[in-house]
């Protein structure tokens, strides 16, 4: 009787003390590092601003890792309430419309304050519907830039970077004349050399709008343009003008050790850049072929977005709510923009960051904002939507590797990650309907 | 003269422990595997469709799941064949070492401390072909090192780092099993004036045969299925599938792609593959073995 009598005394205290306590909800992030520890700050900074909600963020590791982890504690209903989702994972979060609440909806459900137009359509145009509708809030994200390096290029005689892959060709030969190893390398190819060559080409990289129309898309990378374009990249890997440095960012020390004089990577690589790279070097905005147009369309965007997850209660919804407008704040993003490298998201960030002078201060930094900001997406530049996109991914990379070793022509090759590709698409819209 | 228990309960108590976490570990995840195996699940398992076998189906016809369990013969044969090979000359060695003979046991026996996905970064960083010391040297003597680009070179990274830390463990046996020999043996065909050679085949390794058979099925075992974490960290299985070995197949499409019927498919045929292989082993080449 005693016992009974303790265990519902317990049980009303911590009932009492919970009705006091703030809404906490977990955010799984997938940021280590510095950029970790400047997330941390920002979630502080959240939680000492008012007293009714707490985010609590949790680092789950790698990309691919934060994914799956969500995924499996939501079939476990143990789900956070915000998950950080990289950009190929968009089309699996999309498809799942019962596991997720999509942000302009949470916003108007809460009737949080929240305007679609104060962001970059650039940036959210990767992460909307059909309709324009935002489904997830986007927060790091970054797009394909050329690193060049200043004193090489003096050494060649050169004084500006190469606007055109043309002049990529043409400046390399005289790098290497000049005595460097190679002209360039590249960091994630599929999402530089045909993701990003298609949308600024404005060439489809997939039927379907690029895969935002529907699920029964299929793969058109192995159109002229793109042939052409990775058929150039071979006879460069041939001739010592590209040297092909491994999948995701393995190649970059062969910048910063100055093999290469050239680097097209991820914008947010600035800041490894500025740590690593011992020499003067600059920013300029991904190359296209002039040959092929006269003005090329918006890049694409990289990195991740904040999905909601469904299951929780309405409290926590308000929280989540509260911290989704809290980071869309100009001086929260013009903060994490500065320190990260990573793109601000709205208008109004990226008008602060300017007002403060910061890229004055950091020459380089704005390169990545002109070019996402240049023009209008098209549908053909607003982002790319595949089901299964991890593995394509994974198949253009083998592909891409087999041209580059001359196993494989370029046109054969790209015709068959289209059709393994197409498989993976099959299998996904299968899996979805 | 046999021993009566007076329960009847008690043997099964006492085992009970045993299978409770036999059951719990391995049958219950290996028939939700088997379930899975003929379903098809979208990610976050909001909808399931059972689909026969089409999983199967799908998975031989695809020509990639072929390419991979050829990589993965290649892969398992060639580890266990190096790491057995090494480990019994270096036990050998070691063997006949008189003075610091602990410090080298030691020596050898250490690498098995280090966990397997250490041990793959380890080998990444020293052939990383960008920044590895390896590499760079291989560079220097005319041996162009890119094994994001080579299959072959990477077929040898991911061997190299698998058996290195399987050495260490095989070594451990082989000794043991060297000084279970009786000295006199070798001893009187030494009188007998058999050469070092002679003695070593003909008596050596008959009698450490018993050793380097479960040797055999030991390593195959690991090759074949504790060997990710080095795929992992060094090549994912590129470039173009081709260290892309069953186990890591089934990781990769299983947690990373997140097709867990195609992925339980083939964890089933894998199962299969190696019971097959364990009955092979045993039905002929145990025969060979002299206990």
């Amino acid at each position: 009787m005693r016992k009974l009598m303790l265990a519902t005394s317990v049980l009303g205290l911590s009932i009492a003390s919970s009705s006091f306590a703030a809404t906490q909800i977990e955010w799984w992030h997938a940021m280590g590092g510095a950029n970790g520890e400047k997330l941390n700050e920002i979630v502080k900074e959240f939680n000492d601003s008012q007293t009714q909600y707490t985010v609590d963020p949790v680092f789950k590791g790698t990309y691919t890792e934060t994914m799956t982890s969500a995924i499996a504690a939501f079939r476990a209903h143990k789900q956070p309430a915000i998950v950080q989702v990289f950009e190929v994972g968009t089309a699996t979060m999309m498809a799942a419309k019962g596991a997720v609440y999509p942000v302009y909806k949470l916003m108007q459900d809460t009737k949080a304050d929240f305007d679609p137009n104060a962001y970059l359509s650039s940036v959210t145009s990767y992460y909307s519907d059909v309709d324009g509708n935002m489904l997830s809030m986007p927060f790091n994200s970054s797009t394909p830039v050329l690193y060049y390096n200043k004193e090489m290029f003096k050494k060649a005689g050169l004084t500006s970077a190469p606007k055109t892959w043309e002049e990529v060709e043409s400046y390399s030969k005289k790098l290497l004349a000049s005595g460097a190893q190679c002209g360039f390398t590249t960091g994630w190819q599929s999402w530089v050399q045909l993701e990003n060559l298609s949308a600024r080409h404005d060439v489809a990289f997939a039927s379907n709008d690029d895969g935002f129309a529907g699920l029964d898309t299929n793969l058109l990378f192995n159109s002229p343009l793109q042939v052409k374009h990775i058929s150039k990249m071979r006879e460069w890997q041939q001739n010592g003008i590209f040297s092909y440095g491994g999948r995701r960012s393995d190649s970059a020390p062969k910048f910063y050790s100055q093999q290469c004089a050239m680097y097209t990577g991820s914008s947010s690589a600035f800041g490894g850049m500025t740590r690593n790279a011992k020499f003067d070097f600059g920013v300029s905005s991904l190359p296209y072929w002039a040959s092929e147009v006269k003005q090329p369309n918006n890049t694409i965007i990289g990195g991740a977005s904040l999905w909601v997850l469904q299951g929780k209660d309405k409290a926590e919804y308000q929280a989540a709510a509260a911290f989704l407008h809290f980071l869309s704040t100009p001086e929260i993003q013009a903060q994490w923009h500065q320190f990260t490298g990573y793109l601000p998201i709205t208008h109004a960030a990226y008008e602060l960051t300017k007002k403060e002078g910061f890229y004055q201060s950091h020459p380089g930094t704005e390169a990545a904002v002109l070019q996402m900001t240049a023009s209008e997406p098209t549908v053909n530049s607003r982002g790319l939507r595949l089901g299964n996109f991890v593995q394509i991914r994974d198949v253009i990379n083998g592909a891409l590797e087999s041209v580059w070793s001359g196993k494989e022509s370029p046109q054969a090759a790209l015709d068959t990650a289209v059709k393994r590709g197409d498989v993976l698409l099959r299998k996904f819209e299968k899996a979805h309907n | 003269m046999s021993v009566y228990f007076p329960q009847k309960k008690l043997p099964y108590l006492l085992v009970l422990p045993q299978l409770v976490i036999t059951a719990i570990f391995f049958l219950w995840p290996a028939g939700q595997a088997v379930l899975q195996a003929f379903y098809r699940e979208d990610a976050f398992g909001l909808s399931q469709q059972f689909v026969g076998l089409e999983n199967f189906v799908d998975l031989f016809q695809d020509p990639l799941y072929y390419k991979s369990m050829m990589v993965t013969m290649v892969f398992s044969f060639s580890v266990a064949f190096l790491g057995i090979a090494v480990a019994l000359w270096l036990a050998v060695m070691a063997d006949r070492v008189i003075r610091g003979k602990m410090v080298y046991q030691t020596l050898l026996v250490w690498p098995y401390a280090v966990a397997p996905a250490l041990a793959g970064v380890l080998w990444w960083i020293l052939f990383d072909p960008n920044i590895g010391p390896v590499a760079l040297f291989l560079d220097r003597i005319g041996l162009h090192w890119n094994h994001f680009l080579d299959g072959d070179q990477a077929m040898i990274l991911v061997v190299i780092s698998a058996t290195w830390k399987q050495i260490s463990y095989n070594f451990l046996f082989f000794l043991a099993g060297l000084q279970a020999i009786p000295r006199s043996l070798i001893e009187a065909a030494a009188i007998d004036g058999a050469s070092s050679f002679k003695r070593f085949w003909d008596i050596v390794f008959p009698l450490l045969s018993p050793t380097t058979f479960f040797l055999l099925v030991v390593n195959l075992v690991y090759a074949f299925f504790e060997t990710f974490g080095v795929i992992d960290t060094t090549t994912q299985g590129g470039p173009d599938g081709s260290t892309n070995t069953l186990v890591y197949k089934v990781f990769k499409d299983g947690f990373i792609g997140l097709d867990s019927g195609g992925s339980a498919a083939q964890s089933i045929v894998l199962m299969a593959i190696v019971g097959l292989m364990t009955v092979i082993q045993f039905r002929f080449i145990e025969r060979k073995v002299q206990y």
